[in-house]
């Protein structure tokens, strides 16, 4: 079933895929993210309860919910990398980390932003920032382990031990925090507990996270391409890559 | 098909291809010895013949069987001495090397001379040179003396294949031809040992084949 | 138990015997730290009680970060790691009679030295039992998890801040629940949901850890 996969694992494979992905991507992630943004940002209903200021979640929602996904994406490939002995697989997980924490880092702001009209506080120890925070935390941990290593190989492995320890790890923090967030904050109202969403506000926002994702994967394909040819300067393939290319140019 | 076999073995190490498509055998009797400049990959190569580390492509055989299908029948014929001398120095030089023992499953059958390990230890110790100083911890021994107690093992415990990391480091002159002189009788005991070494072997060492690891780019 | 692991077992209880300072530095920033939130926040009854459980347990899981190193690091650099390899002797085994011995001399201590710190931040007897039962249960997961953790970093030259890094995220929920558990019993709440999620946790730890742990070192090792 999962025969299709296989010759991924070679690293020029691999790259081929990259570049014939990339462009469709990116194409994806412009159209997406211009018709999601436009027009959740400036034509979709107002709330209304929040008025204009609930139009962040057009891009909160999309990379909170993706932060999440690339951390779950991430310890798949290195599940994969421990089965299936790829390289290509801790490459892939190492060029979705920063993006990742990125995507972590945005939905942070945009919550802190949103929590100043709402709260009345940029910063308040709401149950779903708490995870997007030890989230963060935890992809940090990845990239920084990942880093502290000379042999790059070893350091994929070692990542995705930590990718997988934090994926086993992400629903038991989700839920003690939302747990420990009702014990201490009593019943006050979140702002996500929305009853139902119009329609007319939700396509922006499918269209806007299908905008993101496309852009995961477009920044992705682009990181993993630049580490295989970095990993495999000296291999033959490589070196002929890159005088075809100087040849074009 | 007895003897150590490895054949296609690929290390990469740092994104640096180390050897590829590496095929080396060791028979019965016969000493190998691994020559090559700093970072050809001695010591990964050593270690993927232990079973260490993992080759990036190929495999290494024992008497047939894969090292790594029944790694616990390869691990009771082998002896592995690395860089690291595996003694912990807060322990005394006899209680390392009890320790090592139990873990190597050496029961006092295995060890025909004398049934009793304890005196089997300070026997090996006492033919080394170390007389007097098997219950001192190791880091007060040293440097010489603590690779005299980590060598002991080769006298300790019964076992075909050697793979010796740089054996003879600080060790004195009388170390020296004292190992070369147990190398050339586990050969001609029908042994096979596999070794590395800053200085060529001396004739005390006997026979030996040189294989040679080049430096790649 | 398995006459090899309990020669691991012993060796380790021994060369932990030999270094008794390393095993005294961590208590002993265990309880500074604890000092140092009476001096800091407020040395008020009540504020103490409040703050207690929450104070007991980060400086329990500081203080456990400056000692898990010792799990594997003499034996990786004096190479013993190498010949537990090459023992025969399975190494998720191996690594769990090492956590073993490593929580005995590292957290039993804690858990002797916790009615003092009870006692410092004016923990009531319900606040302190409940306290001892999380730490009881609560403390074999830090070492557990922390296994995994040192196991990777093992090989670094500097790994120690590495490893707080790594680990202080994965034991948030493991804070929450024990601390929650010392608040319900001040209110003499039931506090065993709690007890009862981190023995899940532990149980689960204790199932795969071993796996990660063996599989952590080869990577180290490699």
């Amino acid at each position: 079933m999962w025969k299709w996969l296989h010759p991924y694992a070679k690293t020029e494979n691999a790259y081929q895929l990259c570049v014939t992905l990339q462009p469709w991507l990116w194409l994806g992630a412009l159209l997406c993210l211009a018709v999601g943004t436009v027009w959740g940002l400036a034509f979709a209903p107002q709330d209304y309860q929040q008025g204009d200021s609930f139009r962040i979640i057009y891009i909160h929602v999309p990379s909170a919910m993706l932060s999440m996904g690339t951390y779950v994406a991430m310890a798949i490939a290195a599940l994969v990398g421990m089965v299936w002995q790829w390289r290509t697989a801790y490459m892939s997980m190492i060029a979705m980390a920063p993006v990742g924490a990125v995507m972590t880092f945005i939905a942070l702001f945009t919550g802190a932003a949103w929590g100043k009209p709402m709260w009345g506080a940029w910063w308040v120890w709401d149950a779903r920032l708490t995870s997007e925070l030890i989230l963060l935390f935890l992809y940090i941990g990845v990239i920084a382990l990942y880093g502290a290593f000379e042999d790059k190989q070893q350091a994929g492995k070692a990542a995705g031990v930590m990718a997988l320890v934090g994926v086993v790890n992400i629903p038991i923090i989700h839920y003690s925090v939302e747990w420990w967030n009702t014990l201490h904050q009593g019943a006050t109202i979140s702002k996500f507990d929305q009853p139902s969403i119009a329609p007319e506000m939700l396509w922006p926002l499918l269209i806007s996270l299908f905008g993101f994702a496309f852009f995961i994967g477009a920044v992705t394909t682009v990181r993993l391409r630049s580490e295989i040819v970095r990993r495999e300067m000296h291999r033959p393939w490589v070196q002929k890559l890159a005088q075809a290319t100087s040849e074009n140019s | 098909m007895s003897g150590l076999y490895a054949s296609g073995l690929t290390c990469i190490k740092r994104d640096r291809v180390l050897f590829d498509d590496f095929s080396f055998n060791l028979n019965a009797g016969e000493l190998v010895y691994l020559r090559g400049p700093n970072g050809a990959g001695k010591t990964s190569l050593l270690r993927i013949l232990t079973g260490l580390s993992s080759p990036e492509r190929g495999d290494v055989t024992f008497n047939g069987v894969n090292i790594s299908s029944n790694p616990s029948l390869y691990y009771q014929a082998l002896i592995y001495l690395g860089h690291k001398s595996a003694l912990n120095g807060a322990l005394s030089a006899i209680d390392n090397l009890r320790f090592w023992l139990a873990q190597h499953g050496i029961q006092n059958k295995t060890l025909k001379q004398i049934s009793d390990i304890d005196s089997t230890i300070y026997q090996v110790l006492e033919h080394l040179g170390l007389v007097g100083l098997e219950d001192v911890p190791v880091r007060f021994l040293s440097a010489g003396q603590q690779r005299r107690v980590a060598l002991s093992r080769l006298w300790l415990k019964t076992a075909t294949v050697w793979v010796l990391d740089e054996p003879f480091t600080a060790l004195d002159t009388a170390g020296v031809i004292l190992l070369e002189r147990k190398m050339k009788q586990h050969v001609a005991d029908g042994g096979m040992i596999i070794t590395t070494s800053h200085q060529a072997l001396s004739p005390e060492a006997g026979t030996h084949r040189c294989v040679d690891l080049e430096y790649r780019f | 138990m398995n006459p090899l692991l309990l020669g691991i077992f012993k060796r380790d209880m021994q060369i932990a015997f030999q270094q008794k300072a390393e095993l005294v530095q961590p208590l002993m920033f265990l309880l500074m730290v604890v000092t140092l939130f009476p001096l800091g926040v407020s040395p008020s009854p009540e504020t103490l009680q409040r703050i207690g459980p929450g104070v007991i347990w980060i400086a329990a899981i500081l203080s456990s970060l400056l000692g898990m190193e010792r799990l594997f690091r003499d034996d990786f650099i004096d190479g013993s790691l190498e010949q537990y390899t090459l023992s025969g002797m399975s190494l998720p085994a191996v690594a769990t009679v090492k956590v073993l011995a490593h929580w005995l001399v590292s957290f039993v201590p804690l858990l002797i030295l916790s009615p003092l710190l009870a006692m410092f931040l004016n923990l009531s007897v319900d606040m302190f039992i409940a306290l001892m039962l999380t730490l009881l249960i609560g403390t074999p997961l830090l070492s557990l998890i922390g296994a995994i953790a040192v196991g990777l970093t093992v090989g670094l030259a500097r790994g120690g801040l590495l490893l707080a890094l790594l680990l202080i995220p994965v034991f948030i929920p493991l804070l929450i629940f024990a601390t929650s558990a010392v608040d319900s019993a001040a209110l003499q709440l039931p506090y065993h949901p709690q007890l009862a999620i981190i023995g899940a946790m532990l149980l689960l730890a204790a199932a795969a850890a071993p796996f990660a742990i063996a599989y952590s070192l080869k990577v180290s090792q490699n």
